[in-house]
């Protein structure tokens, strides 16, 4: 098993990757944290101006918008994530265990 | 700020872990108008039980393993996994008590949904494969991989049970209260009834029964919360602008409750709070198990795909039932005690209310059923996972490596009872007190302890053993103590003058502390042990990315 461990550590395929898996899940990570860090902050600093209406026909307001969509983005961006991952992940691991179990080891 | 306003901001973190926030109004309500016992509610529930029961003996002739035991034999698809996880974490808490919150503080209550959601897009991309990869039936595992395995299981396990137990303590008090109510039982009886029940799923039916009953519970939670959520809004022309212009006509606070600042107060205790909510998710032992019931990481995905849909769909809802419950109970004068101008039956029973006002005594009947069994299935769910922490991370890891299947099972059994009867023991002690900072320290502890003690461990090659044991200890000292001197214990239970911690959730700080210990314990550390730990992360990474050689996976 560490012969196996060792050879897909050297396999350049393995780094590409992780590195393109790493990059989706941290910019979309960053993304919902932003999303909701600045649903907390709003409500910290600027309490006010989440009390808004969105525009003067209407009583909801800017805080329950942000707040549905903070849901709405955390849904989404799972749903990204997972699309993601089985297109095109799933399929470059899958080699990447192939090429690792086919060359004989030594 | 309305002194009475303010008192009971103490209680509203009750409600997330506990369906009611403080047990002295719920006492003398034992029968009052309109519910007592309510027939749909009580044939409901009885059919049930029943249901349950039969998918219990069906499950326990399929338990022979610990894998089965612990881990449904992984054989739960990612879809049923989703279903299961969503209902482990929408408690009766988030069904009575985020509505309660809004009911009462208006937009502040949303914090705890908007929270309580953003959590599982960073266990999707952060934790979920690469435990599932990493793990065999609790997280423990994931974080003792490469590190000492006694001194870490032991830490693990001292986390996941403290917050188990307190979150069970705070589950049983507010359910006890809540059936005293709905069935217009007593309140020792319900506590034992739930105690028998929740100890017959787990110990006979192990993961596979407690996987079913949350499926089952979730699937009429989300039936109950779609059809109430339709009726309220039909009221209104399905027009969300009109229920909330009904709403803030009708809040004490008129359009005020829509402003942040009625239940959060200082800048630090917001993000504190939002920080416990977020990440307290993503530490928590009972919903990290979940992810060990399904055959690959690829499934474990799947499941977090399906659960943040199914919490999401169901978290909106709770908007429409919030600001529902302040536009149609707040008017009906009959939901209120003439005497003291209190919700009938305690805060938390403003969405129970919202469902007699929109559905009549049939549609109140379903839902307090759904809410029972809401309770049950929670509770079954920590039972097991308090179970796995005691039998599988420390009897047979620590104390008796060399135990057999059969004597892991057993003593699974047995720790299922033994919780069982120190959560009625506990449930019936607490019974008059106020049990809120329970749930907030099991929040606190999952996202200052158990969080970062499972990241550092897959995503930093440098961590070690001396940096888990130092952050892990810190973490949980600043934790409790945060919560033991802050604003909630030493003021308002032991009644000292001002707190020695001045903020009332610790989690932002017990963070820091842990991430600082684990730094510094683990740079610090220069030994061989801790040479071998750095070299053995290399394959550790490997497995959790690509999942050779994981648990359940095909051996080559």
């Amino acid at each position: 098993m560490d012969a196996l461990y060792a050879r897909i550590s050297g396999n350049p395929a393995f780094h590409a990757l992780q590195a393109r898996r790493s990059r989706l899940a941290w910019t979309l990570c960053a993304g919902v944290l932003t999303a909701y860090y600045g649903f907390i902050l709003m409500i910290a600093y600027a309490p006010d101006t989440f009390r808004k209406p969105l525009h003067a026909d209407t009583s909801v307001t800017l805080g329950v918008v942000w707040g549905a969509a903070v849901v709405l983005v955390s849904v989404g961006l799972t749903g990204m994530y997972v699309w993601r991952a089985n297109r095109e992940f799933d399929r470059l691991n899958a080699r990447i265990l192939e090429e690792a179990h086919r060359a004989p080891l030594g | 700020m309305p002194g009475s306003l303010k008192k009971r901001t103490v209680h509203h973190w009750a409600r997330l872990g506990a369906p009611v926030g403080l047990a002295a109004p719920f006492a003398a309500q034992a029968a009052e108008p309109g519910k007592g016992l309510n027939p749909v509610a009580v044939g409901m529930f009885t059919v049930f039980v029943a249901v349950t029961l039969v998918v219990t003996y069906w499950a326990a002739r399929r338990t022979r393993t610990t894998r089965d035991f612990f881990a449904a034999g992984g054989q739960i698809s990612g879809f049923q996994n989703g279903l299961a996880i969503a209902g482990d974490f929408m408690s009766a808490a988030t069904f009575l008590g985020v509505t309660a919150l809004i009911f009462d503080f208006g937009f502040d209550g949303l914090i705890y949904v908007v929270g309580g959601i953003a959590g599982w897009p960073i266990v999707l991309f952060l934790l979920s494969e690469r435990l599932k990869n990493l793990g065999k039936f609790t997280f423990a595992d994931a974080v003792s991989m490469r590190l000492a395995s006694t001194p870490l299981r032991t830490l693990a396990a001292t986390g996941s049970l403290f917050a188990v137990v307190l979150y069970l303590i705070g589950q049983m008090v507010g359910a006890g209260k809540l059936i005293e109510v709905l069935f217009g039982i007593e309140y020792q009886a319900a506590v034992i009834t739930i105690g028998i029940l929740m100890v017959l799923y787990v110990s006979f039916g192990g993961m596979i029964a407690t996987t079913w009953v949350q499926i089952i519970k979730a699937t009429l939670l989300l039936a109950g919360g779609s059809i109430l959520s339709w009726l309220v809004m039909q009221r209104f022309g399905f027009s969300f602008d009109a229920l909330l212009r009904e709403a803030t006509a009708h809040h004490a606070q008129g359009d005020g409750m829509l402003r942040p600042g009625l239940m959060t107060h200082d800048p630090v205790s917001t993000l504190s709070l939002g920080t416990t909510l977020v990440l307290g998710t993503a530490g928590l032992p009972h919903i990290l198990m979940r992810f060990f019931t399904v055959p690959s990481a690829v499934e474990a995905r799947r499941s977090v795909f399906f659960a943040t849909g199914f919490i999401g769909y169901f978290y909106l809802l709770i908007f429409v039932l919030g600001f529902g419950a302040i536009a149609l109970v707040t008017r009906e004068a009959g939901y209120f005690d003439a005497a003291t101008g209190k919700l009938i039956g305690g805060g938390n029973m403003a969405a129970i209310h919202l469902s007699h006002a929109v559905g009549g005594d049939v549609f109140l009947g379903f839902i307090s059923a759904v809410c029972f069994a809401t309770i049950l299935a929670v509770v079954s769910g920590l039972t097991l996972s308090g179970a796995s922490a005691i039998s599988h991370d420390l009897y047979t890891n620590v104390f008796r490596p060399h135990a057999t299947e059969q004597e892991a099972v057993r003593v699974s059994k047995i720790a299922a009872l033994g919780l069982g009867a120190l959560a009625v023991m506990l449930g019936l002690l607490f019974e008059a007190q106020n049990v809120a900072y329970m749930v907030l320290l099991a929040f606190s502890i999952g996202a200052s302890v158990n969080f970062p003690l499972l990241f550092f461990a897959m995503y930093w090659k440098e961590f070690t053993t001396r940096g888990a044991l130092l952050g892990g200890i810190m973490g949980l000292t600043v934790a409790v103590g945060g919560i033991v001197f802050g604003p909630t214990v030493w003021v308002d239970l032991l009644g000292h003058e001002s707190p020695l911690f001045p903020w009332k959730y610790p989690a932002l700080f017990a963070l820091a502390a842990s991430v600082t210990g684990s730094i510094v314990g683990s740079l610090c550390d220069r030994g061989p042990r801790a040479t071998r730990e750095r070299a053995a992360f290399a394959a550790q990474y490997v497995r959790s990315q690509t999942g050779l050689g994981a648990e359940g996976a095909s051996v080559h």
